[in-house]
């Protein structure tokens, strides 16, 4: 019975029909867009950590650069002996 | 280096969707029995050719991944699927809204083409906790390289079955013995086609630039020998 729909069903008038394209059409865009939100949210995640990733590197280079390390003044001291 | 030629292909995409819904809109014959409704096709089907197009290549990437052991391999057969089934969801929405306008049902379970599409679907849908429920990176990535190769194989010959039932609801266009669309429509459905073909493209390399960035970062976490948020059991890593 299902299968003789399309026979007997006309097209449907211009303005009842458009509303059925332009919901097509406006899925796929909002799809879009979720999608686009999306990976810009993921964008902003990545970005947040390597701000914080930056900071912590250029700290831990200030920290390094006011207090040598243990390691570094022997060597130092090894090389004034000599 | 997934990010590369990423800005060309996205002017191109953005170029080529707008003169597919130009020529869709401004161009296209009306259809002589489905009338302004059958302006759906342009989308309905493009997007569900790209769709099962892109599970198959989900398939070979896997089949790649399998026969190298590259972890890249599996992040391309990740995101080709993941794209796909983002593109099955546009696929059966229009696909209902068209069914519904042209039928009065916005779905019908006796039509081989719907159910079949629905069933691709949903297999494709047990991909993700078929993924995150194996822990280890490895074995999640050979398990999910299996499942892609027999999914992906499972999608041309179910395409077949379909083709071969005879059904008088869902229209055939391609391959008729007489006709079958039009040139101004043939060049249109083609120009759509390319268009969602380049979409689904340009959005496996963003979904890869972003996996790939955010290996980096973790990588870099490491190194530098921060608090590490531990590795994702969602998405293979892409470094």
């Amino acid at each position: 019975m299902l299968a003789l729909l399309p026979l007997a069903a006309p097209a449907l008038p211009l303005d009842e029909a458009g509303k059925y394209v332009a919901g097509a059409y406006i899925v796929f865009l909002v799809l879009l867009v979720v999608y686009v939100a999306i990976m810009a949210i993921r964008v902003q995640r990545i970005e947040k950590e390597l701000r914080e990733l930056a900071g912590f590197a250029e700290n831990r280079a200030n920290g390094e650069r006011a207090a040598p390390r243990p390691e570094a003044e022997a060597e130092a001291e090894e090389v004034g002996a000599k | 280096m997934y990010g590369k030629g990423l800005r060309t292909l996205s002017t191109a995409t953005v170029v080529a969707i707008a003169a597919s819904f130009s020529l869709v809109f401004f161009y296209a014959p009306l259809d002589a029995d489905q009338g302004f409704i059958q302006k759906i096709f342009y989308l309905h089907v493009p997007l569900a050719i790209t769709a099962l197009c892109g599970f198959v290549a989900g398939g070979v990437f896997a089949i790649a991944h399998l026969r190298s052991g590259n972890r890249k391999w599996d992040a391309y057969s990740y995101v080709s699927i993941h794209m796909s089934v983002i593109f099955g969801v546009a696929v059966l929405i229009t696909g209902a809204i068209w069914a519904k306008a042209s039928w009065g049902h916005w779905w019908v379970w006796d039509e081989p083409t719907l159910v079949s599409f629905l069933i691709v679907f949903l297999m494709y849908a047990t991909y993700y906790p078929f993924r995150y429920a194996i822990e280890d990176p490895e074995r999640q990535a050979r398990y999910a390289s299996v499942f892609a190769i027999t999914a992906g194989a499972f999608v041309p010959l179910n395409f077949m079955a379909v083709r071969l039932a005879q059904s008088l609801v869902h229209p055939r266009v391609f391959a008729t013995a007489n006709g079958g669309l039009p040139g101004e429509m043939m060049f249109t459905f083609l120009v759509s086609l390319a268009a969602m073909a380049l979409l689904w493209v340009t959005l496996v390399k963003f979904e890869l630039t972003a996996k790939s960035a955010r290996g980096q970062v973790k990588r870099l976490r490491r190194a530098i020998d921060a608090p590490s948020s531990g590795t994702s059991r969602i998405a293979p890593e892409v470094s």
